[in-house]
């Protein structure tokens, strides 16, 4: 637990001591208001709900997450830290939660500094709290997903370009598989069974039922065995890969 | 003590590391020789735990590296080639990650930290990011991250390579000193520092042990008495066959 929090300050650190962590947040806050307030019609729906806001985080995060998360271990790689890392007393799951941690804390941050948005809507109107709690809590476990995917890839490759582009797809087809479009292609020839086990593997599905207020313990759940399950494969992955 | 036993590493087809046996005991400066590729490299990542042997067992200290890897780490401090560290961080902040990991405590924390920082001649750049260092100085704070913890086993890969002569001195002084209950294993393929501060020279090539002696004894094996005639002859007839 002890040698987690240690890497998790030192990655944490990592993002502060480089422009990383400021472009991200400034880029992540910029587009995400102008998301809600142009293409999400804050005003114009009279409605005072964050729904706009939150709407977008699936996309949002599709190109973010994966630029957070491209460095994890891609840049350890090419540096030779890994060595150094791997050497020290601590165990590889320690290394990958750790790293995992820094990185969901940090969009937790970036999260977090979109309150004023929070604070224009309970300005303006009377809007449910509950579900905004509810969404914002979705969002980070959303995020969460997105990280762990992309951490795993970013172990295959020294390459930080590659990490990102292929997490970017995977993210994609994550999201895409809650998708009508994508859902009904397959529900012309297979069966209903497996409709519904793409459609529960979509990040947009689960999302969608937690920024409505409705906290469901299956989602929640999805998600958390979703992050475990790519974080157990990013141990597998170095593992098998670190010789190279 | 380092007991090293039929030690195999394969990567597919190729053998990097052939079964290799030897000990080491506290007190000894082993100097690991041998052309490049002969498998230096891959025999100290598996004995400081970051690759896993194909087959075969080491253990330091009476810790397996393979099942009791958290222990064998502990003792030991590791300096892998070309000295890797974290380029963002001070060396500061880097040495105080490193006394984080190996839990190094208030007092004894304080004390070694600036033993190291003494002994490496860090002063100067302390509060400077490690990538903005020269090669000398980033190669010092990869050594005093390797001995911050003050190992029984110290491992460094190639730990002079790319120094100037002095640099190289004050490293070579700096092996010299460690305690004499300590191990120490250096790869180097520079011969001329076998002869200035080991005290075993085991020659490896093609993955295979091809001389285990003292490097006065390796010296006496040359008629013209270079230790580069007597590696070329014993590496060649090796890898030249």
């Amino acid at each position: 637990m002890n040698n987690i929090s240690i890497i998790l300050r030192r990655e944490l650190s990592a993002y502060f001591a480089t422009p990383v962590a400021y472009v991200f947040i400034v880029i992540f806050l910029v587009l995400s208001g102008a998301l809600t307030f142009h293409l999400g019609g804050f005003y114009e729906r009279g409605q005072a709900d964050l729904a706009p806001f939150f709407n977008f985080h699936p996309w949002l995060y599709l190109f973010l997450v994966p630029a957070i998360s491209m460095r994890l271990w891609a840049e350890e790689r090419k540096s030779g830290n890994i060595e150094l890392l791997l050497t020290l007393p601590i165990t590889m799951a320690e290394a990958v939660i750790g790293k995992f941690l820094a990185a969901w804390l940090f969009t937790g941050i970036a999260l977090v500094l979109t309150f004023p948005l929070w604070i224009s809507v309970n300005y303006l109107g009377d809007p449910d709290n509950g579900v905004i709690l509810a969404a914002y809590i979705g969002s980070l476990l959303m995020a969460g997903g997105f990280l762990a995917i992309g951490s795993c890839i970013s172990a295959t490759t020294k390459n930080q370009v590659i990490a990102f582009i292929i997490s970017v797809v995977i993210c994609f087809a994550f999201l895409l598989s809650g998708f009508s479009i994508v859902l009904d292609f397959f529900r012309a020839w297979a069966p209903q069974v497996v409709v519904d086990a793409i459609a529960s593997l979509s990040f947009l599905t689960h999302f969608s039922s937690i920024s409505k207020g409705v906290i469901d313990l299956r989602d929640i759940i999805y998600f958390i065995s979703l992050i475990a399950f790519w974080l157990y494969a990013n141990i597998v992955i170095i593992d098998l890969k670190k010789a190279s | 003590m380092i007991e090293i036993e039929k030690l195999t590493k394969r990567f597919g087809l190729f053998t990097a590391v052939d079964s290799v046996s030897f000990d080491v005991k506290p007190g000894q400066v082993l100097g690991f020789l041998g052309p490049n590729g002969a498998g230096k490299s891959t025999t100290m990542k598996m004995i400081t735990g970051f690759l896993a042997a194909t087959s075969g067992e080491v253990r330091v200290c009476g810790h397996k590296v393979e099942g009791d890897a958290r222990d064998a780490k502990r003792v030991m401090g590791y300096l892998p080639e070309g000295a890797p560290s974290y380029g963002e961080m001070t060396v500061a902040q880097f040495l105080s990650f490193i006394a984080d990991v190996r839990q190094l405590k208030g007092a004894m924390r304080k004390q070694r930290t600036d033993i190291v920082i003494d002994q490496l001649n860090l002063h100067a750049v302390i509060n400077q990011p490690i990538e903005t260092l020269s090669k000398g100085f980033k190669r010092r704070v990869g050594m005093a991250q390797a001995i911050l913890h003050d190992p029984q086993v110290l491992i460094m890969d190639e730990p002079t390579d790319g120094l100037d002569p002095n640099q190289k001195h004050e490293v070579r002084e700096l092996i010299k000193g460690m305690a004499e209950d300590k191990i120490v294993i250096i790869s180097t393929h520079i011969l001329e520092e076998v002869d200035a501060v080991c005290s075993r020279a085991i020659i490896i090539a093609r993955g295979r042990i091809v001389a285990d002696e003292t490097p006065k004894s390796l010296l006496a094996r040359s008629p013209s008495g270079k230790l580069d005639d007597v590696f070329r002859e014993i590496t060649c007839a090796e890898v030249c066959s």
